[in-house]
């Protein structure tokens, strides 16, 4: 058994950043586990641009911001180990991971960053009904096709979900010879970003359904149509309003998922809302030295967040190995009134400084408040032209209002109407 | 009037865009100057960045990411993108480097955007 002060696991954009200001904050002593041959994570598939317009005041491709983080990980001569997966963590943040040249190794460690991003929901978490054919793909797989192995999936195509993949996709598609026939949104509004709809299918007229989904798949060997239909406003198909779609290919951009199978061995407690782990302010969870950043947390709309909150993460854990660990009492944030969740979810009372709260909404509102409200009182309040579930919201909290948080016994972050 | 969704980052600005005169474009509801800059292109001149991959020799990966390196108009996309059509390039390849070069005579290279060590 070895030892290490800081494992991360995963080198994508998370693990990257955390490595980065975990090293600038004084440690030495760190260890990336990456699963795939190359660090940089789903960023090296994702070759649109659009990253990196608030953390480097450009816009840049996937792959190219990746390779800034990637570069500022080698020129610090931060210890990495690609092609290795990891198989098990425990509470006495023990690693056991494998990979091809080292074989089986364990690792102790004095604290492990969880960075290990988010799945696609597949195929069998919607339950769709209908034949089990070659063309049905998660958006993200298709991508990862296209542009990193140069196969091209399909034709002619449907796609369910409107979420950024999935108009990302429809794009990409259209640009390499397919024709994307529509796009197929359940609910009424889309969770991607409003860019996206724009770029992606308002340029090629593709059309987007809201309140449809996909209710049966038709083909023999390879999907040869998919049935969808409107749904009402409980998200239940409505008889008669079927209509057949020719398609060779079905891509599903149906929602994300933190990876938490490790989490789980260490016994980290989880949100029931995010689907990540329930984090304090210096993003540690409930199992003492375990921090976690990044989508494996809650998933993020853009990449320059997720660096943000991992360099975040990656400072804190740096400073838990010196010992500066936050300890005693700490106040819960409830997340109310339209908020469906809130990052992080605890806040010590103990420390200064500013608070960021990041959140987000579970419904589209306009004209909105978003206020955060202590032992009654409004600390902080923002005015929002719009909120949708698709963007997360962050909230800077300054000193002072930070401080009135720590302070209270009853912390909620919440909407409200703009009084008029 | 046209009513627009600025697409120069994830913000999505809802823009308004006074278009009755091309020659002097107003537009509202921007944060940042960009904004009032996509806006007025967006009615004169609309442009966009392409990106696509191309095939890479001898490299680690078997594709190469490319993107304009500045935005081109947008309906030049299509035209562009057969540009790459059967362009293959050999490994190593930097961030940067000139894939193909003035497309269609727009004065704008498509560049590299990912490294790709020789195997």
């Amino acid at each position: 058994m070895s030892k290490k002060n800081l494992i991360i696991i995963g080198g994508g954009p998370a693990g990257l950043a955390a490595a980065k200001s975990a090293y600038d904050a004084g440690e030495r002593d760190i260890l990336i586990l990456e699963r795939e041959d190359k660090l940089g994570g789903i960023l090296n598939q994702c070759i649109h641009n659009g990253f990196g317009l608030h953390t480097f005041k450009e816009e840049l491709t996937g792959p190219e911001y990746a390779s800034r983080y990637i570069d500022q990980v080698k020129e610090r001569g931060i210890e990495y180990k690609l092609g290795t997966t990891v198989l098990s963590i425990d509470k006495n943040k023990r690693v056991t991971c494998a990979n091809e040249k080292d074989g089986l190794q364990i690792y102790e460690a004095k604290a492990i960053i969880l960075a290990c991003g988010c799945r696609e929901r597949p195929r069998g978490a919607i339950n769709i009904a209908g034949c089990r054919a070659a063309g049905i793909f998660s958006a993200g797989t298709a991508q990862k096709l296209i542009n990193i192995d140069g196969y091209m999936p399909g034709k002619e195509v449907v796609i369910l979900g409107s979420g950024d993949i999935g108009l990302i996709m429809a794009r990409r598609m259209t640009f390499q010879g397919a024709k994307v026939k529509a796009v197929v949104e359940l609910m009424p509004y889309s969770s991607g970003l409003n860019r996206n709809i724009v770029q992606c299918l308002n340029d090629f007229d593709i059309p987007l359904m809201f309140s449809h989904t996909v209710v049966e798949i038709k083909g023999k060997g390879r999907v040869s149509s998919v049935v969808i239909a409107q749904v009402d406003a409980k998200l239940n198909p409505i008889k008669g309003t079927e209509q057949e779609i020719k398609c060779d290919t079905l891509l599903l951009s149906v929602g994300l998922l933190p990876e938490n199978e490790l989490s789980k061995m260490a016994d980290v407690n989880l949100s029931p809302v995010t689907g990540g782990a329930v984090v304090d302010d210096d993003m540690m969870t409930q199992t003492d030295g375990i921090f976690a950043c990044g989508n494996v947390l809650h998933v993020h709309d853009l990449v320059d967040f997720v660096s943000e909150e991992s360099e975040w993460a990656g400072k804190r854990a740096a400073a838990y190995i010196k010992g500066e660990k936050a300890s005693g009492e700490s106040v819960a944030i409830e997340a109310k009134d339209g908020v469906r969740y809130v990052v992080p979810q605890f806040v010590h009372r103990e420390g200064e400084g500013n608070l960021k709260l990041k959140m987000r909404v579970g419904n589209v509102f306009k004209n909105v408040r978003l206020c955060v409200v202590c032992d009654g009182g409004e600390v902080y309040s923002k005015k929002c032209m719009i909120v949708t579930p698709g963007e997360m919201e962050t909230i800077t909290l300054n000193e002072k209002q930070t401080r009135a948080l720590k302070n209270s016994k009853q912390a909620v972050v919440c909407l409200k109407a703009v009084e008029k | 009037m046209r009513e627009m969704i600025c697409i120069c980052c994830p913000m999505g600005c809802r823009l308004m865009v006074d278009d009755s005169d091309l020659a002097d474009v107003k537009v509202s509801g921007n944060t940042c100057p960009r904004g009032a800059k996509y806006g007025k292109e967006e009615v004169v001149c609309p442009k966009r960045m392409v990106t696509s991959v191309v095939r890479v020799e001898g490299g680690d990966v078997a594709m190469l990411s490319v993107k304009t390196k500045d935005a081109i108009e947008k309906s030049k996309i299509f035209d562009a993108l057969d540009a790459l059509k059967g362009v293959s390039v050999n490994a190593p390849v930097k961030i940067g480097d000139v894939v193909v070069k003035d497309v269609l005579g727009t004065g704008v290279d498509f560049i590299a955007t990912k490294n790709v060590s020789a195997r």
